[in-house]
């Protein structure tokens, strides 16, 4: 059996997609491009039923590409305006796939400001639809580079996205719509599955060790005893990123577009 | 009392109509039916102290240059397709005062004040820093459930100022993009509310009841129109026309040093406003850009 080639960005996808997988029909959002493709794949493949937008104010039949887009226009299937959308995901039929700056042991994670709120040492977006979100529907998080600047000691600069810390909750209990998934980085997919919902490892990408993970954690991560491999993307899964992605710019997330197979290297 | 029908004024007459210090909601969302036209006539006025509420884009982002707001409600600013609007950093980063929101905050805010309501309750913003800002209070469900939410309160507006695609002299208004955001909340947030419109057109030419979708609010709520031609360049006005990005881009380097914003200032925003088309290209140019991807 030839070895399939596939680079990181493909793997990320592949993985990313299964957040998705035993939703039904609910809306999938994936914000940047790999969290994108991920929920467009998953569409494709694992739940048709997810609906997915172009990004702008519709509900498409099908997912639409990244980027630039050629041919037919999309097929519109219904509205998708920011009134509905918050409607929706107050209802909880939202499972959204987010790139947050910063996550802590909590999975409170930041797109707000580094240093101080009141005179920031980076402002950045804003907490934009973070906090309604994280107490209404599932979140998963992406996060390109997984280092100790992004999965930070203590708790994150602003608290943006609620998550299982007892101490910001009325008698240490969340909200019952707190529900945080997966998290996807460039070395390893990550839930909540730990005791008290601690961030747990829940498989390795392939030549990443748990240590190089935790050293690249600023806490600590609970640590099964047997760590699978991220599962490699499938022929099937290969061709229809490729369908999915025809400006490529999943090429563009990793600095040198390196292989998903690292053994390799 | 007899009221005044003919709503129409001029930009500059909408500008003179507000007053330092007022709190002013600015329609439309990040680079999309911003009234630019008229927050291009604040700047050249000698506006100051506003509390701006807003889906941030440019029209915070200019304002907050120029030195005019006091303090920013939001829950974003961006360029979307430049995710970081960097006249707002550069602001924020100087301690531009803030009550930071979650865009479903900012909504139920403003519905609050719609429904004359001093608070709506909401889960939003529970377990996060957003609600540790001094003007949040929590609420308890008084039902079996007993939950603790969070009381968000009213976003009172003096003013909105919104940009729409159609009026008539009465301020009988059509928003024809598939969005209309959250401008009618922010009209019926507020105690006077002024439209700039591509058209301004006759009652018939609004083609009720056929376009009744796109009629965002009644002419009651309405103080005045005026007629804006692009007034909404470089932000887009779907589908009469497109974001203008390379506007934007410019725009986006006008951040880069204090002289390049001097620049931008004066090329675009001091020069008389019959001549501003000229300068950003002419109509033509905005009509042709191609429908951006989100």
């Amino acid at each position: 059996m030839t070895e399939l080639h596939y680079s990181l960005a493909e793997l990320v996808i592949a993985a990313a997609a299964e957040a998705w997988s035993h939703d039904g029909e609910i809306m999938a959002t994936g914000i940047g491009p790999l969290p994108r493709l991920a929920a467009s794949l998953a569409k494709e493949l694992f739940n048709p039923a997810l609906q997915t937008t172009d990004g702008e104010a519709w509900y498409t039949s099908s997912p639409v590409p990244p980027g630039p887009r050629q041919g037919e226009p999309p097929q519109i299937e219904g509205l998708a305006n920011y009134d509905r959308v918050f409607s929706t995901l107050w209802s909880g039929k939202r499972h959204a796939m987010v790139a947050p700056v910063q996550i802590d042991r909590f999975g409170q994670t930041n797109i707000s400001v580094i240093g101080a709120h009141a005179k920031p040492k980076a402002a950045m977006l804003g907490a934009r639809g973070f906090p309604g979100n994280s107490v209404h529907h599932p979140n998963s998080f992406f996060f390109a580079a997984h280092n100790t600047r992004a999965f930070v000691p203590g708790e994150v600069d602003f608290v943006c996205s609620a998550g299982y810390n007892p101490q910001r909750y009325r008698n240490g209990t969340p909200p019952a719509g707190l529900d945080l998934r997966l998290i996807v980085t460039d070395l390893a997919v990550l839930d909540f599955g730990g005791p008290q919902h601690a961030i747990r490892v829940r498989s390795l990408h392939p030549a990443v060790t748990f240590e190089q993970v935790q050293d690249n954690t600023g806490f600590p991560l609970s640590q099964p005893e047997h760590i699978p491999v991220t599962r490699a993307p499938t022929a099937q899964q290969l061709e229809v990123i490729g369908r999915l992605d025809p400006n490529q710019l999943r090429k563009t997330v990793f600095k040198g577009d390196p292989a998903g197979d690292r053994r390799a290297a | 009392m007899l009221t005044k029908l003919d709503k129409r004024l001029s930009i500059d007459a909408i500008v003179g109509r507000l007053s330092d210090g007022m709190t002013i909601g600015i329609g439309g969302w990040a680079t999309r039916r911003k009234p630019m036209a008229l927050v291009r006539a604040i700047l050249r006025s000698n506006l100051k102290d506003l509390t701006v509420v807003s889906y941030g884009g440019p029209d915070v982002g200019m304002l907050a240059a120029a030195g005019r707001i006091r303090k920013l409600v939001f829950a974003f600013v961006s360029l979307d397709h430049y995710p970081l609007e960097p006249h707002f950093r550069a602001a924020r980063q100087a301690g531009l005062p803030v009550l930071e929101l979650d865009e479903g905050m900012l909504h139920w805010g403003l519905r609050a004040a719609a429904m004359r309501l001093p608070f709506l309750p909401t889960r939003i913003g529970i377990g996060t820093d957003i609600i540790k800002q001094p003007d949040f209070r929590m609420v308890t469900s008084p039902y079996e459930d007993g939950e603790e939410l969070v009381a968000m309160p009213a976003i009172k507006l003096d003013v909105a100022l919104l940009h729409v695609h159609r009026s008539d002299e009465r301020g009988n208004v059509l928003t024809l993009s598939p969005d209309p955001f959250f401008d009618e909340l922010l009209a019926r947030a507020a105690g006077q509310v002024f439209v700039t419109a591509e058209k301004l057109v006759s009652t018939a030419e609004l083609d009720l009841p056929r376009q009744a979708r796109y009629n965002l609010i009644e002419r009651t709520m309405i103080t005045g129109v005026a007629e804006a031609p692009f007034g909404a360049h470089p932000t887009s006005a779907a589908p009469d026309y497109q974001l203008d990005l390379a506007h934007l881009k410019t725009y986006v380097d006008s951040a880069a040093t204090p002289e390049a914003w001097a620049a931008y200032r004066k090329q675009f925003i001091e020069a008389a406003p019959e001549s501003y088309l000229a300068a950003v290209g002419g109509a033509g140019k905005i009509a042709a850009a191609p429908v951006p991807v989100y």
